[in-house]
């Protein structure tokens, strides 16, 4: 037996023997764990979990020892994957330091860096959140505007972040920075990491459409922040804030295919609420909903090739170009039918006059207006697809 | 079940790549067009294709076949798709000689067979009569008679139907249009008496032929299976059809598409080539995202021609995605294709419309988007 079939062998024993049986389920809404200094455990096993897996090192399998990683190869890394796939287990933490600014630091962070921040970060011990947009900086995210200015052993950092995830949450932010004002916008841009609870720091949550939200506007108001933590060189903070995206998608794309449960089924709905269709109108409309769920089947099949594609060793980064904005619009299309089949009981903001599942639908196509924006607009993610993927030239 | 193709099955594509493009360019079939040549492809290119053994593949060894599975027509009908090679590789080899391989009783098979795959004869599929494919609307009827049966009735679409050696019939002997139950598969040979075969020239000068069934008499041993109980054996040779065909669309689409893009890029109006204009770049950014979801949708319905793991219906559901978002991706690809060439897109000079051409009659050929979202359906409910 080869040593891969080995470590498949004792992986899938230690996995069987450490997973709790209840976590071998798709994860509720809400029962996510975030890692960080104040994590919350909805449960006994989800603080068993946690610990097992981080005492592990495989919150970051990949990661090397030192680090506080798993020290494992792709190849292992693959075969944890698979494993954790066939047990269905639940992600044991959600830490976006893990997913999008580790990497970055492993491969342009100094060693001081990534001994500071790497260590605590793979014990899930620090919670992260993300500086990118600006109010004026949203799909032009070059343009942005909050400066740090050079104050000899320190930066003193000015002005606001819009969409950040938990930033009200959360205990670091890695952010991009504008350090030099004067540079083309590309080029005057730094990645910085900054602790929550400097002095100078507010952060208030936003409304959406669809009620509260996770989304936070933070402000900066003369922040002190050590030079020590620049990351990467100075001015140099657009291609690894572009690195960082990278990561972003391919996290997403990962926990899409594993974690995330399809919480509303198209089709039985319809069914449901169209039981029988006496128009042409009707007709048409679960015309509409078969043909949205046939588009699901072949976008999951397209998860499916790109993951066989990867393993052979096939360039993939025209399917990763398209994966967000396909998803993204699959759903908005989705709940658009489910809103047309549920006609009035898809109209309740709150109350008894609509059932739990009515409720949850309307806020999820309110929802689905983020997802299309969030994360790279569709539009910006067709410029990437026409110009990356398709070589189509830059317009004069 | 795997969405790449093995080693195997990429080697057959890279022959399938270079001997078509030597042997059968597109230019070769507009040729044959020109020429109004009767048969819609060339005798002497079908006599290589069979000399490779593409015409042996799906088949046992037993007949002379290969046995590579059905998955490996894939590769060769997207090289087909790509050069539009005309031959009777998907009548008289996928479709015929499937359902006499599924169906056929002994001596059928030793008689066909052996024929079919060394391109000594051909069988066409006579299935539809009315203007879209719909198999269990047939009315041609089929009666027994002392001798064996009497047809009477039309088909219409009849693929490679002209100079055929024979025709594969789905005809009713129980039952009413509509009914599941009541077809039969009969093997009326040409030059019967009472058989009238008529050319019809289609769009893509392929070769196409309308039959008129007046009272033809065919012996008991012309019946192909059981009777009244065709439709189960039918719907598997049409997947497998179905599949090539979506293989044959896609490769098409990608192909024109490429040749799409290469215009984009270098035609130049405004003084900047046309591609850098944004509303141009965005309409190209959704067509490629929906031929990446047609080849996984392609990919999956080749496997599961295969796959003896899946139940009927779920391996007919995944031949109708396929056929379904082929088809769609197709159809989108060659109207922008046309679009975006303006004028001279429009003009026979170029060979977007012979892709046009040929994409519309491979998407409505064994079903379009529309039959196959409603059969996706249809087989959703069924808890086969």
């Amino acid at each position: 037996m080869s040593a891969i079939d080995d470590f498949r062998q004792e992986t899938r024993a230690w996995l069987e023997a450490n997973c709790p049986l209840s976590l071998r389920t798709p994860t509720p809404e809400g029962e996510l764990v975030w890692g960080g200094s104040k994590v919350e455990f909805p449960g006994e096993d989800q603080r068993l979990w946690f610990e097992r897996m981080r005492d592990k090192g495989w919150f970051c399998p990949d990661w090397p020892v030192e680090y506080g990683g798993g020290g494992l190869s792709p190849e292992q890394v693959a075969v944890l994957e698979s494993e954790l796939r066939r047990l269905k287990c639940r992600p044991a933490q959600i830490n976006l330091g893990i997913w999008m600014l580790g990497p970055v630091l492993l491969e342009f962070g100094s060693e001081e860096q990534k001994r500071a921040l790497l260590t605590p970060m793979a014990r899930g011990e620090i919670r992260w959140c993300q500086g990118f947009s600006e109010p004026n900086a949203g799909s032009d995210l070059a343009s942005l505007k909050t400066s740090a200015r050079d104050e000899g052993d320190h930066f003193v950092v000015n002005g606001t972040k819009i969409w950040t995830s938990y930033g009200d949450k959360s205990d670091w932010m890695y952010a991009l920075v504008r350090t030099d004002p004067h540079a083309p916008k590309h080029l005057g841009i730094s990645l910085i990491v900054l602790d929550m609870r400097s002095p100078g720091i507010s952060v208030s949550p936003i409304d959406l459409i669809s009620g509260k939200s996770a989304f936070c506007q933070v402000f900066f108001d003369n922040v002190k922040v050590p030079k020590s933590q620049l990351i990467g060189p100075l001015n140099g903070g657009w291609t690894l804030g572009k690195s960082l995206l990278q990561h972003e998608r391919k996290a997403m794309s990962k926990f899409g295919e594993t974690s995330l449960p399809n919480h509303f089924h198209l089709l039985p709905l319809v069914e449901r609420y169209l039981p029988e269709p006496r128009s042409v109108a009707d007709q048409a409309l679960r015309a509409r909903a078969l043909a949205c769920a046939m588009d699901e089947h072949a976008y999951a099949l397209t998860v499916q090739r790109m993951g066989e594609e990867a393993r052979s060793g096939q360039d993939i980064s025209g399917l990763m170009a398209i994966m967000k904005l396909v998803h993204s619009e699959q759903d908005r299309d989705k709940f658009e039918i489910l809103l047309d089949a549920l006609g009035y009981h898809a109209l309740g903001w709150e109350g008894d006059a609509f059932s739990g599942e009515e409720l949850a639908i309307t806020k999820a196509w309110l929802n689905g207006f983020a997802l299309t924006i969030a994360g790279g607009a569709s539009e910006v993610q067709l410029n990437v697809i026409a110009k990356r993927v398709l070589g189509l030239p830059d317009a004069k | 079940m795997s969405l790449i193709f093995n080693q195997e099955q990429r080697l057959l594509a890279d022959t399938a790549r270079e001997f078509l493009a030597a042997r059968s360019p597109v230019a070769a079939q507009r040729r044959l067009r020109d020429e109004g040549a009767p048969l819609g492809f060339d005798a002497a290119l079908w006599g290589e294709i069979v000399g490779l053994g593409w015409s042996a593949i799906p088949f046992p060894e037993d007949f002379g076949g290969l046995d590579f599975g059905c998955q490996s027509l894939g590769p060769l009908f997207e090289q087909i798709g790509r050069n539009l090679s005309a031959s009777p590789l998907l009548s008289s080899v996928v479709l015929a000689g499937s359902l006499l391989q599924l169906a056929g009783s002994a001596a059928q098979q030793e008689r066909w067979l052996p024929a079919l795959i060394g391109g000594d004869k051909r069988l066409a599929l006579a299935i539809d009569e009315g203007g879209r494919h719909d198999p269990l609307a047939t009315e041609l009827h089929a009666e027994r008679c002392e001798s064996g049966w009497r047809l009477s009735g039309a088909k219409l679409f009849v693929v490679d139907g002209v100079q055929a050696d024979g025709y594969l019939v789905v005809a009713r002997t129980a039952g009413q249009k509509g009914e599941a139950a009541g077809l039969s598969l009969l093997l009326v040979e040409a030059g019967t008496p009472g058989l009238t075969v008529r050319p019809a020239a289609l769009i893509d000068s392929r070769n196409c032929a309308r039959l008129q069934f007046d009272g033809v008499l065919v012996g008991a041993d012309a019946l192909v299976g059981e009777a009244d109980g065709a439709l189960a054996v039918l719907e598997t040779a049409l997947d497998r059809g179905r599949v090539c065909l979506a293989s044959e669309l896609l490769g098409a689409a990608e192909t024109l598409f490429a040749t799409t893009l290469d215009y984009l890029k270098t035609r130049v109006q405004f003084d900047a080539p046309i591609g850098s204009f944004q509303a141009l770049q965005h309409r190209a950014a959704r067509l490629y995202v929906e031929l990446a979801l047609a080849r996984s949708a392609v990919m999956a319905g080749l496997a599961a021609l295969d796959d003896a793991s899946l139940s009927a219906a779920e391996r007919a559901r995944l031949a109708s995605l396929a056929k379904w978002k082929a088809g769609q991706a197709a159809d989108k690809v060659s109207n922008e294709a046309v679009q975006m060439h303006g004028g001279i897109g429009v003009t026979d000079e170029l060979d977007v419309g012979l892709y046009l051409k040929r994409i519309r009659v491979a998407q409505a050929c064994l079903g379009d988007a529309d039959y196959h979202c409603q059969r996706y359906g249809v087989l959703l409910s069924t808890k086969a």
